[in-house]
């Protein structure tokens, strides 16, 4: 069942970023993986969420075996391309490199990674693939979404002999790894990429523009009961849903975005436009709102604002992409909190009005408007839970988040599996790999008993 | 994928990686892990009468920011009772049949050689290897290096061993000869079904400008050791050649000597070893580090296209000739890619100091460059500013004067840019020519010598 790879349309916003972080050179990586101590029990695996033997790859750079390097990585973590440039290394691996400690500069180990897997696909694309399971199960995986946890799954899942059949409802397949990563990161083409390759593994089928209901057959849909009944094992790796609104008067209407919403409108709409833009306004304190105003700045928004309605200390996005944002233009302004919106007669966006707070709550009478033409609301997404209970014996949090046995990522449906932001409420992308790594794993040892 | 199994003497290993006869291969525990690892074979720890060590035994040799570049030990052969280490080797077998055990040996008598051969094929070791090579402590004894030293010797005991021994006899040479080929060939006469080499080279690693004592320190006094570890790869690769090409040498042959990774793996089986064996980097990284052996050197053959890595002994060898036979007319010049030159002239002061004064520095007159030490100068020497990505700004790209470069090759081994200078071949003639082609042509003279010399040359003098 192979097919044709997908594409995305051309005249993109994001094909003209630059490539903050270019891959390095052969020289560049084998001096920068001599630098690394190939030390033992190393710190960098454990703070790797697949648990990549870092300095395994990093030794067999330095050796010149640049596909073993690419085999050790992918064995661990099948989207190792996408997340050696998504990754936030700096609190994960670099961050707990021996060197920070010991005041050396952490070795550079994203950046060694992506060396290490483009280099050795440009060596052989086939490098993974020969060696997947000879002999075929005949078990078949339905995968739901097709963001990183579910690619994963498929991907682990076809390499162990079995089939999946991954279900989009969107047109444009991969899920926030296509639609939600900051394009001087990455941009949605590399998604893409990584996407046609591990479909390259082949038994892995992807049906676009699918809804899964709890009933309904009809076109475009496929109930969860016909799910259980033609496949032996469900992935639910659906993520979250729409971002969440602040609920104040006037947000509906031009000018006022939910921050996935506009970051995907940026990356994937070749119309998309922020002509008019001189001020922008985001609100939120996470990575999602560092993010969309990142992007905003480098995208030419002369002032970008981030409101916070807490203190600097309070702020849940990673100290680095913060420095990151601001050496670009963000400005960060914290204890302030949006109270209502004003819109000119025309109806186009006036502005925020934006309150001291204090512990996050509006002090009275210290309202006042903030100009701008742009506001991204960064304040989390929902959760799908409609769709995760279609599942007889599926159970969510009191959090809405799919509840699974940490080990396997099954859920209380022996048949059903689950990973990725739906289960962990919103992570990163190598966390949601691993979960499909995990219930691939699981499945597999299911499927030989 | 290639297969990497090897027919070494008869003896099929899983791979040519072998532990070298030292501290990684000291006891059972230790070998078994290794082979739990994916080692191939392993050369026990010589076996003896247990010896006394002294404390501390090794030293190393750092370069740069390069840690354990060259290794030194005086070690002596195991410490280890002989009984516990039969015992332990059976169970290794025992445990790993499909594995080479090699038993290293070292003792003085024959008698002694009787018993110990005995007593190690009964324990189902694969081969013997004879420790002719050990260069500190033992060869004070008579023992270990001061047999290799002797061809003699060396090949009368050879001739022991094999009255008793069963199995395949290997004989492990030492570097500290003047030459390598009268032990190896007296080991051949002797009866050896294979070679082994090097072992350690004779060294003092360092000393202590504090106390004026070498490295490593015994008690404020210190002795020579045996070097070893990635410095004396070259030296090895050199023996290995020496043995490899030599026409009444025909036994398979063990390489050992500062072997890594896969790549030094792969060059010395390139220059006639059947197995390679390790130990330095085991000391200094662990037995983890046959993964990338194995996988590297896999990858590579199938990068070549062989299907065997039994098709890469030797490949080398025919090309490793003496100087007299080098091409003459064949010539390379220094070639700089604009697009990645850095400006920092390394290559410069290089070619103006240590070789031919054939690089210019852009933007000088012809008295300034006289004054730096040019001796002839190209009509014109283009200024070109450093474009690369990452270069000195405002620097310039130095000019190799071709017709003044004598194709060394230093300038492109001090560039700290990977591919930014490559040797271009320009041959002299088409044909190629070489000194011993001169010698039988009679035209190997070359003018502005000595008198003498001119005087006694057939062509010259008649």
């Amino acid at each position: 069942m192979g097919h044709a790879p997908f594409s995305l349309p051309k005249g993109r916003l994001e094909e003209g970023f630059e490539d903050k972080r270019p891959r390095y050179s052969d020289g560049e990586a084998v001096t920068e993986a001599n630098r690394c101590i190939y030390c033992v029990d190393a710190p960098c695996i454990n703070a790797c969420p697949t648990s990549i033997d870092i300095p395994t790859f990093i030794h067999k750079i330095a050796t010149g075996n640049v596909k073993g390097a690419a085999r050790t990585i992918f064995d661990a973590n099948l989207l190792g391309q996408s997340c050696a440039r998504v990754c936030p290394v700096e609190v994960l691996c670099v961050g707990d490199c021996v060197y920070n400690h010991w005041g050396r500069e952490p070795i550079q180990i994203g950046r060694l990674q992506r060396y290490a897997t483009e280099r050795a696909l440009e060596l052989d694309r086939d490098l993974i693939k020969k060696n997947k399971r000879a002999t075929k199960s005949g078990k078949k995986v339905a995968c739901i979404g097709s963001g990183p946890a579910s690619l994963a799954a498929a991907g682990y899942l076809s390499l162990m002999g079995h089939e999946a059949v991954v279900f989009e409802k969107r047109a444009v397949p991969g899920g926030l790894n296509t639609t939600g990563i900051a394009p001087y990161k990455m941009d949605a083409q590399g998604s893409v990429d990584e996407l046609n390759w591990i479909l390259e593994l082949g038994d892995i089928e992807v049906r676009t523009g699918v809804e899964i209901t709890a009933s309904d057959d009809g076109d475009g849909q496929v109930s969860a009961a016909t799910l259980l009944q033609d496949f032996d094992a469900v992935f639910v790796g659906i993520g979250l849903g729409a971002d969440s609104a602040l609920e104040l008067p006037d947000e509906a209407g031009a000018g006022v975005y939910g921050a996935v919403e506009l970051i995907e409108q940026l990356k994937l709409d070749p119309q998309a436009s922020l002509q008019g833009v001189t001020r922008a306004v985001v609100v939120g304190g996470g990575n999602t709102a560092i993010d969309i105003a990142h992007e905003l700045a480098i995208l030419g928004v002369p002032e970008v604002y981030m409101a916070y309605r807490r203190g600097f200390e309070r702020l849940s996005a990673y100290d680095h992409e913060i420095e990151w944002g601001r050496t670009d233009g963000v400005r960060v302004r914290v204890n302030a909190v949006p109270t209502g919106y004003q819109r000119n007669p025309d109806g186009s966006l006036k502005g925020i009005v934006l309150a001291d707070a204090e512990d996050g709550k509006a002090k009275a009478g210290t309202d006042k408007l903030m100009e701008c033409q742009l506001v991204a609301v960064a304040i989390g997404q929902a959760r799908l839970t409609g769709l995760a209970k279609v599942f007889a014996g599926v159970e969510l949090d009191a959090k809405g988040r799919i509840v699974v046995d940490d080990a396997t990522c099954r859920t209380g449906h022996a048949q059903v599996f689950a990973g990725g932001d739906c289960v962990n409420g919103g992570k990163e992308v190598v966390n949601a790999v691993e979960h499909g790594k995990r219930a691939a794993r699981a499945m597999d040892a299911m499927f030989s008993k | 994928m290639a297969d990497l199994t090897i027919d070494f003497c008869g003896i099929k290993s899983p791979n040519p990686f072998w532990l070298a006869s030292a501290p990684p291969a000291n006891s059972g525990k230790q070998v078994q892990r290794a082979f739990e690892a994916g080692w191939g074979g392993a050369v026990w720890k010589t076996l003896g009468n247990p010896i006394v060590n002294v404390s501390s035994r090794f030293g190393a040799l750092d370069y740069g920011s390069t840690r354990v570049m060259g290794f030194n030990n005086i070690e002596l052969i195991t410490d280890r009772p002989l009984e516990v280490n039969l015992k332990e080797m059976a169970e290794t077998k025992k445990l790993y049949p499909k594995h080479t055990l090699v038993a290293s040996l070292m003792v003085e008598t024959k008698e002694e050689w009787k018993e110990i051969i005995k007593k190690v094929e009964d324990v189902g070791s694969d081969a013997i290897e004879l420790n002719f090579g050990c260069p500190h402590g033992m060869c004070e004894r008579g023992m270990g290096s001061a047999v290799g030293q002797e061809p003699k010797v060396l090949k009368e005991i050879t001739g022991w061993v094999k009255d008793f021994a069963s199995i395949p006899v290997i004989v492990k040479l030492t570097p500290n000869v003047g030459d390598i080929v009268e032990p190896a060939l007296a080991g051949v006469y002797g009866g050896a079904d294979s070679l082994s080499l090097i072992n350690t080279i004779k060294s003092i690693i360092g000393v202590d400008l504090d106390n004026f004592v070498p490295y490593p320190n015994v008690g404020n006094a210190s002795s020579n050791g045996g070097y070893c570890g990635p410095a004396v790869k070259p030296i090895a690769l050199h023996f290995l050649g020496q043995i490899a090409r030599h026409t009444h040498i025909n036994v398979p042959i063990s390489g050992i000597g500062g072997i890594s990774n896969w790549r030094d793996a792969a060059e010395f089986i390139a220059l006639g070893s059947t197995s390679v064996q390790v130990c330095t980097a085991v000391m200094h990284h662990g037995y983890r580090i046959v993964e990338d052996m194995i996988e590297g050197l896999s990858d590579y053959l199938d990068s070549q296209g062989m299907s065997s890595v039994m098709e890469l002994v030797g490949k080398a060898v025919p090309q490793y000739k003496d100087w007299g036979d080098l091409d003459l007319n064949h010539h390379t010049v220094a070639e700089i890619d604009e697009d990645k030159c850095i400006g920092c002239q390394l290559c410069y002061v290089a070619c103006m100091d240590g070789a031919h004064q054939c690089i210019h520095i852009p933007g000088r007159s012809k008295e300034e460059s006289f004054k730096a030490g040019h001796e002839y100068m190209p009509d014109h020497v283009p200024d070109r500013p450093v474009t690369a990505k990452g270069g000195t700004p405002g620097a310039r790209i130095p000019f190799v004067h071709e017709a003044e470069c004598v194709g060394c090759n230093l300038c492109s081994l001090v560039c700290p840019v990977p591919d930014c200078i490559s040797m271009v071949e320009k041959r002299r003639g088409p044909d190629p020519e070489t000194w011993n082609d001169r010698i039988r042509k009679g035209t190997d003279f070359v003018p502005g010598g000595l008198d003498a010399t001119k005087r006694a040359h057939p062509k010259m003098s008649g």
